[in-house]
Parts: structure tokens; sequence; C-alpha cells
């Protein structure tokens, strides 16, 4: 038996994750993702990968969405509804409830700016989610009567799991994206000691070890602060989700401490309905906000208000969360071009810009950009940059790892050259063997199932019983008979096999003769084995009965001289079959003589 | 229905006992004995089912039983037990066993055989666990019996093969808390169970059962701390038991491990996988400090506490516990704590503009990097980062026991305790800060650090200010733009908080090396700042400027407790020529102190104007030497005070009044019982505002209100007509000096020719006489009673409370519609108060002389110091409506009841909803407030409501 996995997306690449699972007979594909850096085909994953003809429904049991970054879930109206997938899908709640909002933003984009045709429908995403399930953290959901899936906290961004997939006794963890160090509104990933066949793990971060976080944070209020007090304007340029919401409890608690004033504006749109959801969430969240939404909801922001357009040209200090992160399009942008120009002014990048976008630029240090209609724009502003990442870093994997206390271990999104590095210090710190299967590579993992058997509780009983005193330090060997009958593994008494199958029982006796050197009597020998065998059998009841023989527990001894050489006595030494293991021990103990008597 | 009789018949049998329990004392004894057993046997034996049986067990366990017949009663249960086939109802049995032996004044010795005896045919193994946790009751009640505990731990090594967890945890258990555990005393006693009780429970570490593993875990902790010492070689057991699938054994295991770290921490151990050995507590260091990070959060927080307890680890491998290397796409990184200290060495202030300022750097060697940390390997930077603010504190903790012990771990730890100044949780924060103070003589601040916790100087928590404020009053900073930077702060602290002055000038009394003239000489903070740093730079005064000593005479005068005396030039303040420290100042006070008194009880035989004069004059010695010298002010009161109450006695009896014929005097009179009154306050605030008087001090004031009482006695008896109400007083009087002889039995030789010594002589005629000749006799004695020595104990304190808030300087009145509430924040500091959670409370009185007695909550009180406490509450204030502003008065009162005195032992801690309810219904203890704050003023105007 043997547990697949294969790769459409995301083998040896971020982004396009989906990832088909073959465990004990039953195929689960997990995450079905977009990659960002396409517009075309290539931007979905592969599903012909999955199955050349026949319909996916058939051939999928069931498909598992970690959490609600289109990188994870962007695929899904495509493939369910375009493709065509009927099956179940699973998520949890805070997923189902944020997923669509992205998918409908993301369908937007694609369709109404840029005018793409043949792509998924508003219609299709509502469609698509109402074949979803929503799971409950460490909540067993039967999928059908073999396949099980439980989730467990997985930090990263609100509702992100981590997905145990197990069949029988094998089992497979993937984690999605997570992180092992809390942050200002998630805690960490935690998963227990579930020992799985195979650890599905991402990478992104396979080749370093953070700082941290509170020195970052401590530099980033810092520079707000000093910004704010100097009467400047502070620009942070975010995504509407995850970072963005991390960074505003952030300032909220920051500015509840310190009790400033300035204001704080977040700019509209999509953010206000996902903070709903975070307000309602809050079970998702880590220990601070858990424990103190009871007095406040930390989402329900004081400091942080609504932006409008009119805001940006208010005198004063301010700091405004905007949108796009990148600075390329948008009301950021907008908000960039109207501060840049004063220094006391502050743009703070939380995050990763790409090759092109004004973001990068100026963080590259450039100070004069190009704008479109051949405008200069002089940027006087200071330009910062934070990195404020949640996904797990070499030692938070490593960590995990130790946690979960896997067979072996797959790694996936993240770069072929980093996971090279991760692989090898799995390997050689855990010694388990450890994969980096490339798109659309198939690993075949080898399992070793252990199979339960039932047995009767009167067996198990008579068993124990029977024999020294049970220690849990020695194996104890018990007799039974195995009984496998329609598809059922027993563990019975031979009596009742016997019985069941319609049998007549056979005795079976081992006989077995040992030449000893004794030149004395027969009983006196007799006499000295039975010492011997006393003085080595402790924990066995020894026996001579008073017909000359020697009984060590139901083996039965006995002595005669031999017919030509009286010196010789022959040991006849006899078992039945149950007792196989004494009567061999009986007699090679035996046929090692006796100790040389003193007497 | 028939339950229900049978329940009538039970109440009534108890009924019985209780009416009997009231009767004559000899007669109780006989008949309570058998009553109560019959009752239940009458009971046991009506039982028709086990549901029955059980519910009058139940109902029997609800009543506690007479010492004298447990015996009997357990003879009742175990006939029952016998009997039973209920499983459920032997087990209840097994457990009222348990209950019974554990009854004070009974010994269980009796029934121990039948306990055991119980153990033999018993099939259940709840049951069986149940009895096994009698005989361990029985085995504790006998502490000084080994062969009876000898025997019950052989019991439990025959069950310890038992297939129920349960049972097999009850064994563990019981051997843990009875085996036995000194050597020599099992040799004696021997027998083949007394084999080694350490290894029987070392055998169970591989239980199946994680319950099990735990109880044995556990039982061996319990024989280590019952003084066995445990052997080495437990230790690579413990070791495996760290990797255990569940958390409380691996929790337990942490625990068996520390143990052993500090019994063996010098023995060798050698490094699996390699050749290399070393010590014990280093090895147990290191894989505690891997459990740091285990995947439950119990655990983590058992590893972290116990790491502040490893002091005697070697420095390198507590070092290591800061350590994390950090990387990025495989090159070395340095970390942020790096990047400043190197900014600051290198001279330049961090632009932090660049991207990439953090940009890796070299690269690493793939091979050399260890990802899972080997041993310490970084444990506090897991466990300061860890998502439950219960391991970060317990972590914070160990850090500050670690670094206290380590000037040079306190140093490399700075930087990891400066940024928990910026966590989310206040307490972390606050725990930290109270860390670094507590450390602060191993530390120097760094510019790049002080910066970060001066940043937290604008946190808008008090607490977390003061306790900045406590910090930086003790931290030694590395240059002089840092002080400068800290002043800067400070002020700036001042103008955001104006409430924090009182807190800000106390941390001015700072003492750093590096002085630092300026501008600023405006400000009395930094005033008071300069005249401290003065203090131990003796060069300093010569740069001061003429305005600077003008400041000074009128600081040292307005501001004696902040501003430290200075041998000025030209000013002959400074009279000893020794150098200025603080111990020739106490001596010749004390001395002074000392004398006076001897002066006061030596001249006994002075005319009566003499001693008045005496006494008055060194009243007002003590007085003003209590208002010169604070530490002494305690010490000076109190026996000003006592002085004070001997001064108004002997007034009291030099009265003219005596002399008369009663009936006369009325007015005279109303001075003596004025006196008297004023002695038994006094007294009270003798007893309860001084912390540390001990029972020495407490005879000789009881002794004086007993004098009082006296003096009172024969002002009433003289001014009264008739005699009635006279008898009460007199039986009161003289039980009060029955009690007081029982309480101070001890005291009383020291007593001689005190009124009390007289009296006792007396008592057998004053007890038969009438209540007019038992006055006659007080009086002569209450004058012929010589006057007590008051020995000074080591340390005495005079509890204070100051309201720092409401000022009651505001013209404004607080505005609020009457018939609803306005809550006024109380905010005041209280000193040398004990217990003041129970003790303490805010009175407010209104000006139609209604007064409110406010109970604050435990939580308002803070404990910034030893000795010292803060009281932050709110009061709520409520009245009709007035026509126009009026003040109410707040002040602060110190609840005392002399149940509660330091002489009869003391009661245990009353609990919170003990103390929230009034004072009401003590027994015979007299209950009284003593103000002890000076009443603020608050100008209030509750309006009509608006219809």
């Amino acid at each position: 038996l043997s547990a697949f996995s294969l790769c459409p997306g995301a083998g040896q690449d971020v982004g396009r994750s989906c990832i088909l699972v073959s465990i004990a007979g039953k195929n689960v594909m997990l995450d079905c993702g977009m990659h960002m850096g396409y517009n075309d085909d290539r931007r979905f994953p592969d599903f012909s990968y999955i199955t050349q003809n026949g319909r996916l429904t058939d051939f999928l049991d069931c498909v598992i969405i970690s959490h609600f970054h289109l990188d994870h879930c962007g695929a899904l109206p495509y493939f369910s509804e375009m493709v065509g997938y009927d099956g179940p899908i699973y998520m949890t709640h805070p997923t189902k409830a944020i997923c669509p909002i992205l998918l409908e933003d993301y369908r937007k984009i694609t369709v109404d700016k840029k005018g793409e045709t043949n792509f998924f429908t508003s219609q299709m995403i509502k469609d698509c989610m109402k074949k979803v399930v929503a799971v409950h953290l460490h909540q067993t959901v039967q999928v059908d009567e073999e396949l099980e899936i439980k989730a467990y906290y997985a930090g990263h961004v609100l509702g992100a799991a981590m997905f145990q997939i197990k069949v029988g006794c094998e089992s497979v963890v993937y984690t999605g994206d997570y992180n092992m160090t809390p942050d200002r509104h998630l805690g960490a990933a935690w998963v227990d000691k579930c020992r799985p066949d195979l650890l599905i793990t991402e990478s992104t971060y396979a080749t370093t070890i953070r700082d941290s976080k509170r020195c970052r944070e401590r530099d980033f209020l810092k520079k707000v602060h000093e910004t704010v007090e100097r009467g400047g304007k502070v620009l942070i340029p975010v995504f509407a989700l995850g970072r963005a919401q991390e960074l505003c409890i952030l300032l909220e608690t920051f500015w509840e401490r310190m009790n400033l004033k300035a204001p704080i504006y977040f700019s509209t749109g999509l953010t206000e309905k996902a903070n709903h959801y975070y307000k309602l969430f809050i079970t998702w969240t880590n220990q601070k906000i858990r424990k103190t939404f009871v007095q406040r909801n930390m989402f329900e922001f004081k400091h942080i208000k609504a932006f409008d357009r009119a805001f940006a040209d208010n005198p004063g200090p301010m700091v405004v969360f905007a949108t796009p992160g990148m600075l390329h399009a948008g009301q950021s942008l907008q908000i960039f071009r109207k501060w840049a120009g004063n220094e006391k002014n502050m743009v703070i990048m939380p995050g990763y810009c790409v090759q092109g976008t004004v973001g990068h630029k100026i963080l590259s240090g450039q100070r004069k950009l190009e704008m479109e209609g051949r405008q200069i724009l002089e940027v006087k502003m200071q330009v910062e940059y934070m990195s404020f990442s949640a996904h797990a870093d070499a030692k938070g994997i490593m960590q995990l790892i130790r946690q979960a206390e896997p067979r072996n271990v797959l790694l996936v999104h993240g770069e072929a050259k980093k996971m090279e590095f991760l692989k090898q210090k799995i390997e050689q710190e855990f010694h388990v063997s450890c994969y980096m299967p490339a798109n659309g590579e198939t690993t075949t993992i080898l399992t070793n199932p252990c199979i339960p058997v039932d047995i009767s509780l009167g067996l198990l009983k008579r068993e124990t019983a029977i024999g020294p005193v049970p220690d849990a330090k020695k194996p104890k060997l018990m007799h039974g008979t195995l009984l496998m009958k329609d598809n059922s593994f027993r563990l019975v008494c031979p009596e009742q096999a016997l019985k069941e199958l319609g049998l007549a029982e056979h005795q079976l006796r081992f006989t077995c003769r040992v030449h000893i050197q004794d030149p004395r009597k027969e009983h006196e020998t007799v006499l000295r084995v039975y010492n011997h065998l006393k003085g080595v059998l402790k924990d066995y009841s020894v026996q001579h009965l008073p017909d000359g023989s020697i009984t060590v527990e139901s083996i039965l001894i006995q002595a005669t001289a031999h017919s030509e050489d009286q010196g010789t006595k022959v040991l006849l030494v006899s078992w039945t079959y149950q007792d196989e293991e004494l009567g061999s021990y009986l007699t090679s103990l035996l046929k090692k003589g006796l100790p040389q008597s003193t007497a | 229905m028939a339950a229900h009789l049978k329940k009538r018949v039970y109440e009534e049998f108890t009924k019985v006992v209780q009416q009997q329990h009231e009767d004559l004392s000899t007669k109780k004894l006989r008949l309570t004995k058998p009553s109560k057993s019959a009752a239940l046997h009458v009971d046991l034996c009506k039982a028709t089912s086990p549901a029955d049986a059980l519910q009058y067990l139940l109902q029997f366990a609800r009543k506690p039983v007479e010492v004298e017949s447990v015996e009997g009663v357990v003879r009742i249960l175990l006939e029952h037990y016998y009997k039973e086939n209920d499983a459920s109802v032997r087990l209840k049995i097994a457990s009222l066993l348990g209950l019974l032996s554990k009854t004070a004044g009974f010994s269980p010795d009796c029934i121990m055989d039948d306990a055991i005896n119980t153990l033999q045919n018993e099939k259940s193994h709840q049951v069986l666990a149940q009895l096994l946790d009698t005989l361990l009751v029985i085995g504790t009640k006998l502490p000084e019996n080994p062969s009876v505990r000898m025997r019950l731990v052989e019991v439990a090594c025959k069950h310890l093969t038992d297939s129920s967890h349960g049972v097999r945890n009850k064994c563990l258990q019981l051997i843990g808390c009875l085996g036995p555990v000194e050597k020599g005393v099992a040799k004696e006693v021997e027998s083949q169970a007394a084999k080694d009780v350490q290894k029987i429970i070392g055998d169970h570490f591989n239980d199946q059962d994680p319950r099990v593993r735990t109880a044995a875990i556990k039982a061996m902790l319990q024989l280590h701390e019952r003084g066995l010492k445990l052997q080495q070689a437990i230790y690579s057991q413990a070791c495996k038991l760290l990797a255990d699938d569940y958390e409380q054994v691996r929790s337990a295991a942490v625990q068996l491990i520390w143990v052993l770290s500090q019994l063996y921490p010098e023995s060798i151990v050698p490094i699996p996988s390699s050749n290399e050995e070393i010590r014990l507590v280093d090895d147990a260091f290191g894989k505690i400090c891997h459990m740091v990070s285990d995947g439950s959060w119990v655990v983590r927080v058992q590893a972290a506490k116990l790491l502040g307890s490893m002091q005697q680890v070697s420095s390198h491998f507590l070092e290591q516990t800061l350590d994390k290397k950090l990387m990025s796409d495989l090159r070395r990184k340095r970390t942020a704590h790096e990047r400043a200290k190197e900014l600051y060495s290198s001279g330049e202030f961090s632009s932090g503009r660049k991207w990439g300022d953090d940009a890796p750097k070299e690269e690493i060697d793939t091979g050399a990097v260890n990802l899972i940390e080997s041993g310490a390997c970084g444990a506090f930077v897991h466990g300061l980062e860890d998502e439950m603010y219960e391991v970060r504190i317990a972590a914070v903790e160990a850090l500050c026991m670690l670094a206290q012990s380590s000037p040079s771990f306190a140093e490399k730890c700075l930087d990891f305790l400066v940024d928990m100044f910026n966590d989310e949780i206040e307490e972390v924060r606050l725990q930290s800060i109270h860390t670094m103070r507590k450390i602060s003589n191993n530390i120097t601040l760094r510019e790049d650090q002080l910066d970060t916790v001066l940043a937290v100087l604008e946190d808008s928590s008090r607490d977390i200010r003061e306790a900045l404020h406590e910090l930086l009053c003790c931290t030694n900073v590395s240059t002089k733009e840092g002080i400068h930077l800290a002043l800067v702060e400070l002020l700036k602290n001042l103008t955001k908080y104006p409430t924090d002055r009182e807190s800000i000038w106390k941390s001015s009394s700072w003492h750093c090396v590096f002085f630092f003239n300026s501008p600023f000489s405006i400000d009395i903070a930094v005033l008071v700042l300069i005249f401290n740093a003065a203090k131990s730079c003796p060069t300093m005064p010569a740069l001061f400027s003429d305005h600077t000593f003008r400041h000074y005479a009128y600081l040292r005068d307005s501001l004696s407790h902040l501003v430290p005396p200075l041998r000025l030039p030209g000013r002959k303040l400074v009279s000893s020529p020794v150098s200025p420290s603080i111990t020739p100042h106490e001596d010749p006070s004390q001395q002074f102190l000392h004398q006076s008194l001897e002066r006061v009880y030596n001249l006994q035989h002075l005319d009566p104007q003499g001693i008045q004069e005496l006494l008055e004059f060194t009243i007002r010695d003590l007085q003003r030497l209590g208002e010169l010298q604070s530490e002494l002010a305690g010490m000076a009161d109190f026996t000003a005070t006592y002085l004070q109450c001997q001064l108004l006695l002997i007034k009291a009896l030099q009265e003219k009044l005596w002399n008369v014929a009663a009936p006369l005097y009325l007015k005279q009179n109303a001075l003596a019982s004025a006196a008297a009154k004023q002695i038994l306050e006094e007294t009270y605030k003798m007893e309860f505002m001084y912390s540390g008087v001990e029972s020495k001090q407490v005879v000789i004031i009881h002794h004086m209100r007993l004098q009082a009482k006296a003096l009172q006695l024969i002002v009433t008896a003289r001014t009264t007509r008739g005699v009635e109400p006279l008898f009460g007083m007199c039986e009161k009087f003289l039980q009060e000096v029955d009690s007081f002889q029982r309480c101070f039995i001890s005291e009383l030789s020291h007593m001689q020719g005190s009124f009390v010594d007289k009296l006792l002589d007396l008592m057998p005629r004053l007890v038969t006489s009438k209540p007019s000749e038992v006055v006659k006799i007080l009086q002569t004695t209450l004058r012929q009673s010589t006057f007590l020595h008051l020995p000074l104990p080591e340390q005495l304190h005079r509890a204070t409370a100051n309201i720092i808030e409401p000022t009651g300087e505001s013209d404004n009145p607080l505005r609020f519609t009457s018939g609803l509430v306005v809550a006024l924040d109380v905010d005041a500091t209280l000193e040398h108060v004990q217990d003041p959670q129970a003790t303490v409370k805010v009175q407010v009185l209104y000006p139609d002389g209604q007064a409110q007695l406010i109970h604050p909550k435990p939580a308002d009180f803070r404990n910034p110091g030893p000795g010292r406490h803060r009281l932050i509450t709110q009061v709520y204030l409520s009245h009709t409506a007035w026509t126009e502003p009026c003040q109410i008065e707040v002040r602060l009162l110190l609840a005392y009841n002399s149940n509660r005195s330091k002489a009869s032992s003391r009661i245990p801690k009353s609990t919170w909803s003990e103390s929230l309810e009034a004072l009401p219904s003590p027994e015979n203890g007299i209950e009284g407030t003593i103000p002890f704050s000076k009443p603020v003023k608050v100008y209030i105007m509750p309006k009509p409501a608006r219809r």
C-alpha cells in the first residue's frame, strides 16, 4: 500500500497551489490556486493531469482549500463550474466567508478592467460556494466511510488551516501556508503528535531564519510615531486582507497605549467587508484578542476611520492605509503622488514589490519617477521598508516537523534551490525521507500500514493472565487464531476457531531426547535436573511428580537410563505445540548440560 | 414516600443528638456515641436497595461525626461493606472510611487492619482505588509509625500489577507518600517489600497508561519532597519521558529532571552519539530549554519557570539561550540587536532609510547550519516570542532570576528585555520593567536601548509609567547624552501626564556618576536630580551658581524627603566631619530617643506636677524628632502616643473630683471620662496602626487599655446612681482582666508592680465583693500602680496614607444628576499597612453628616515595593439634589478588629467575600476604624434631575 501525491501546480514554485493525493485508494485534491504572474492558460493548474477521460467528480473524493489567498483558491470556480466538479469542497468557516469576496474582486479586475472573456462569472462563484462544506478546527469530518479529514490551526491568515487526511491508519497532513510565530492578530500554527505517513509542507522561507518580530514591530512603530510627531503624513500601501489587519491592530493598540491623537485612515472597499468577518471570527485570532473581546473587540477600531479622497489634502499629521500594496495603481498611488514632495512625509512598504511597480522603484532608491504623461515626480518623502511576512521560516518548518513526527516529508510551495537545502537538513536531523516533486511530477511513498485486528476481551484477559506478571519492558507473546472472514480480521482462541470452522482438534506434541552424562541413578539424575531447573526458571512452576517425572508448566520431562551405556541418561522432553517457546528453551537449556554439582 | 419517612427518622435521630449536645457535658459523651452509630446502622439495615443505601450514606456524609464515635461508625460501615453487593455503595463506604479517618483527634490505626482486609476480596477496580485512597489517608495520619507504613507500602506494591490505571495510580501515590525515606529505618523493619521504592516506582515510568506514568513521576517527586535522595540513574529514564506523547507526563518529567539537576549538578553525563561528556546540570538545562518549544503550552510554562532556578548552569550554556542565528537565502544576517549595537559603537545613528539596511552579508556554509537547536540554543528567544502570555511571563521571570545571579548574562539579555517593553499584553510589559529594575545593578543601558525604554514613558497605563520611573531611579546609563535624553523625556512625560509629578520627582533622586550642569535649573525636577547627584559627587557643589544654593535651601525644606542633605560650602548644615552618609545621622537621634525615654522611666518619684511637665516635654521632643528623622518617625510617634496615654491617665487621676462627693462634679468628670475614651482610642491606634509591633508591646498596650477601662468604670461608678448597671460593668471588667491574664500569662512576670499585677493579687477578693468595693479597690490600685516600661522593637513604622488624588484644590464642582452616581477617582499611597486589602476603607462624609464607608476591591491595591501600597480606586458618590455646590470629605480609614489582635494567634486571612461583607457581628471583639489620612475636600454638586 502506498500514498501517492501529484502536483499539478505549486511543485517547486510559488503560486498555483494544487496537489493531488491518492491515499489508500482515495483521491483528494488539496487547494486549487491561480498564478499571479500569468494571464493566459498557465494561470490555472492543468487539471488534465488528474484524469484524461472521465469526470472529475467520479475521480476525486473531495477537494480541500487551506485558506483564502488566491494562490490557494483562485481557480476554484473555474475548476468546479467550468471544468466540472460536483463533489464536496472543504474549507474552514472564515475561509468560506472571505473567499468569495476575493474571488469576486479577482473576477472584476480580470473581466471588467482587463476585458477578458471566457472567465468565470459571479453566478459561477455563487454556485461554487454552494458546494462548499465548512469545517471547524479539530473537527473530524467523515467524507465517506473510510476517508476522514481534520483541520488544525495554521496562523498565516484568518481561517487558514492545516488538514489531516486519514484513510484507515494511513494519513497525510497538508499544511497549506502556515506561521509558527504568533503575530498581533493571529496565533501560531499547532498540530498534535499525529505521526502522519506524509507531511506536505510549504517551504516559502526554506533558507531563512527570521529575527524576532518584536524588533520589526518596534521599528515600524517608532518610524510612524516619529513622523507623526514631526507633523508628517504616513502612507502605508497594503493589500486589503491579511497583513493590513495586523498592521491596523498594531497601530491601533499603539495609539491606544501612547494616547496619540493623530487620525488613522483606511481606504474603504473590500476591507470593510473583510473587517466585518474578522470581527465575527474572534475564535480564530490570537490569545490577546480572544481574551479581551468581551470588553472590546479589537477589530472595532477606535482610532482607525474610513478614508475619503478629500482627506489627503487635510493639514496636519495622519496615517493612511491604502490599496494596492505595490503602489502600481489606485488610491495608494494617488496619495503617494500628493505626498511625495514633502520630506516630512513617509511611505512604508510592508511587503515585497514586483519589479516594474512604483513600489519597487522607490525601494531601490530611485528618487525621480516618470509618471504617465511624461510628468517627472520628485520623491522627497522618506521611504521605508518593513517586511511582515506570515510564513514559517526554516526553523518554524523544522519545529512543525518535530511536532507532527511524520514518517515522510514532502516540500511544496517554494523555490527548488532553497528546498534542496531544507530537504538535506530534514533528512539529516530527523532521519526521515524528504521529497520535493516538480510540477506535474508524481511521488510515490511506501507506507507500512498497520492492520487492526479484533480480539475478544476474554481471550485478551486470559492470555495476559498466563505466565509471569506483565512487565512493560518485555513484549508478550500471545496465542490465538487469526480468522479472516468477510473482510474482517479477528483473533480468537483456537477452540472457538475450530468450532466456527467446524474442524476437529488435533493434538500436536513435540518430543525430544537429550543425552546427559551422569553415572548416578535415575532418580538422582531427575533430582539434579529438577534442582537445576528450579534454580533457573524461577518464574515458572517446576514440579517433581511422584512417578519420577518433572513438569515445567505443562512440559513433561522424564529420564531413563540409556539401554547400552548406563552412564548416559536420556531425558525425554515432551511439550505441546502451544508451549513451543518454553519447550525449545528447555531443551536448549538441558543440552547445555547440568552444572557440576558439588555434592 | 418511604424514603421520605426514613429521612425523617434519621433527622429525628440527629435532632436528639444535638439537644443532648447542649445538655451537660458529662452526659454528652456517653449519649452521642451509640446514637450516631445507631442511626446509621438502623438506616443501612432499612435500606431496601443499593440506591437507598447510597442515599443514606450521602446524607450521613454531610454531618460531622464526633471523635468518640468514629470507631463505632467505622465498624458499622465495614460490617455493611462485607454484605454489600453493589459496587457503588461499597465505593461510597470506602470513601467515607477515608473521610472519617481524617477526623481530627482520631487515631486510625485501630481500623487499619480492617481496611487492609477489605482489599483482599475486592473485585471492582474503582472500589479498590478508593480503598487505597483511604489507606493513604490512614497512612498520612500515622506519620510516627514506620511499621504501619511499611505494611501499607507492601499492600500497594501488591496491587501495582492491577490492570486498571486507577488502582495503579493510587498505589503509586501511596508509595510516594508513605514509602520509606531513610535507608536505615527501612532495613530494620525490613521485609521483602521494602526493596527499593525508587526502583518500584521507576519501573512504572514505562507503564502503558499515561496517567500511571504521570503518577509514577509525581510519586518520585513526592519522595524527593519528603527528603529521599533520588538516584542519579533515574535521570536517563526521565530524559526519555520528555519525548512522551502526553503533556502531563512531559510536564512532570520536566520537573523531575529539574530536581535531579539540583541534586547532582556536577556529575558527568555522556552526550549520546558522541564521545563527549558534560555536567548533568548543563545537560538538564539543555533538555529543559528544548521543552520551551514544546507543543503544549502547559509544558512550555513549566519549563520556562524552572529554567530560572537553574543557576549552577555554566555561562556558555546560559548565553546560548539568547542565541539565534539569522539567515536569509542561506546568507548570514545580523539580528536587529546586533545592528543596533554596531551602529551604536560606530557612533552613527540609524538612518534606517535604506532598503536592505538589513541585507544579508556573508554566505553560510550549508553544512554548518543547525536548524533544530541543540540544547539550550535560543530557548529564551522562543520563550519570549511565545504565543501564550503565560509562557512569556514565565520566560521573563526566569530571565530575571538568571540575570540576577550572572552579570554577564544580565548584560546580554538586556536587548531582549527591552524588546519585551513593547509586548502587547500589559502584564508582560510590567513584568519586564520590574525585572529590569531588579537586575539594574548588573546592567548599563546603551543609548539605543534607553531610547526604547523611554518611549514607554508615554504609555497610557499609569502602572507602567510608574514602574518605569522606579526603573529609571536605579538604572545606569552609559553616556551623558543618555541622561540628557532621559531628562527630556521625563519632562515631556510631565507635561503629558501631570498626575505623574510625584512619581517623577521621586525618580529624579537618581544617583548617576555623570553630572550634567545645564540651563534646566529652572525646573524643580532637574534640581532635585542635580542635588541627588551631588550627594555622590562631592566636587559638584563647587560648580553651583548662587541661585542654585538658594533653591537648595528652599527645596531641602519643602521636599526634604527627596532632597538629600549636602555638604555645601559655607553652610553649617553639615555638622559631622565624617562623610555625609546616612549612618552617622541615625545614632545621635536614636540615642536621644532612648535617653529621653530613660529619663521618663527613671523619674517616677517626682511630684505629680513634675511628672506631668516632664511627660509633656518629652512628648513634644519626640514629636519633633519624628518630624525630622523619617526613619525614626514610627518609633518616636509610638512612644509619644504611649506617653500621651500615660499623661492623660495621670491627669485624670489628679482630678479633684475624686475628693468630692460624686454627684456634684459632673463637669469635671467629663474630663476624666474623655481622657479614658481618648486613651482607649490611642491604644487601638498603637496596636493596629504600627507595623512591627511585637507581643511585648501588645501586652503593654493592652495593659494601658485595661487601665483606661478601669478608669471608665470608676468614673461611671461615681456618676451613676444605683447599683444595677454597675453589676454588669464590673463583671465585664473582671472578665477582661481574666482574659488579659489568659492571653498574656507568659508576660506577666515582666509586669511586677503594675496595675494588673496588683489586680490579679486582689482577684479573689474582687470576685466576691460588691461593685462599690470593687471600684474602691480599683481606684487605689490605679493610683498606686507603677508606670510600665515600653520596650521598643527593632523596627516600627506607622501606617500612613496620603491621598494624591483628588487633590482638593479644584474649584470646579463635580456636577452630576441627583439620584445617579458619579465615580470619583481616588489615588492614595499607603505605607506600612499590613494586609491593606482587608483593612483599608474609604470614608466619604457628606455635609449633612451622612457618612459612607466604601471597601475597595482587592484588585485596586498595588504593591510597588515592600511596605508600600498604592490604592487606585473609584468611589461612587450619590446624593439628593443640592441647591449649590458643597464640599464633601474623603478620607481613608484603617479598620481593625480586636479579635485579630496580634497577641492571639492570627486568624487566617479572611477571603475576599468575607471582607466585603460589612464588619458586623464580632462575638466579642471590638470593631472600629482609625482615620489615618488627612481628609481631602471634594467639591460636588448634585443637580436636580430634569423632567
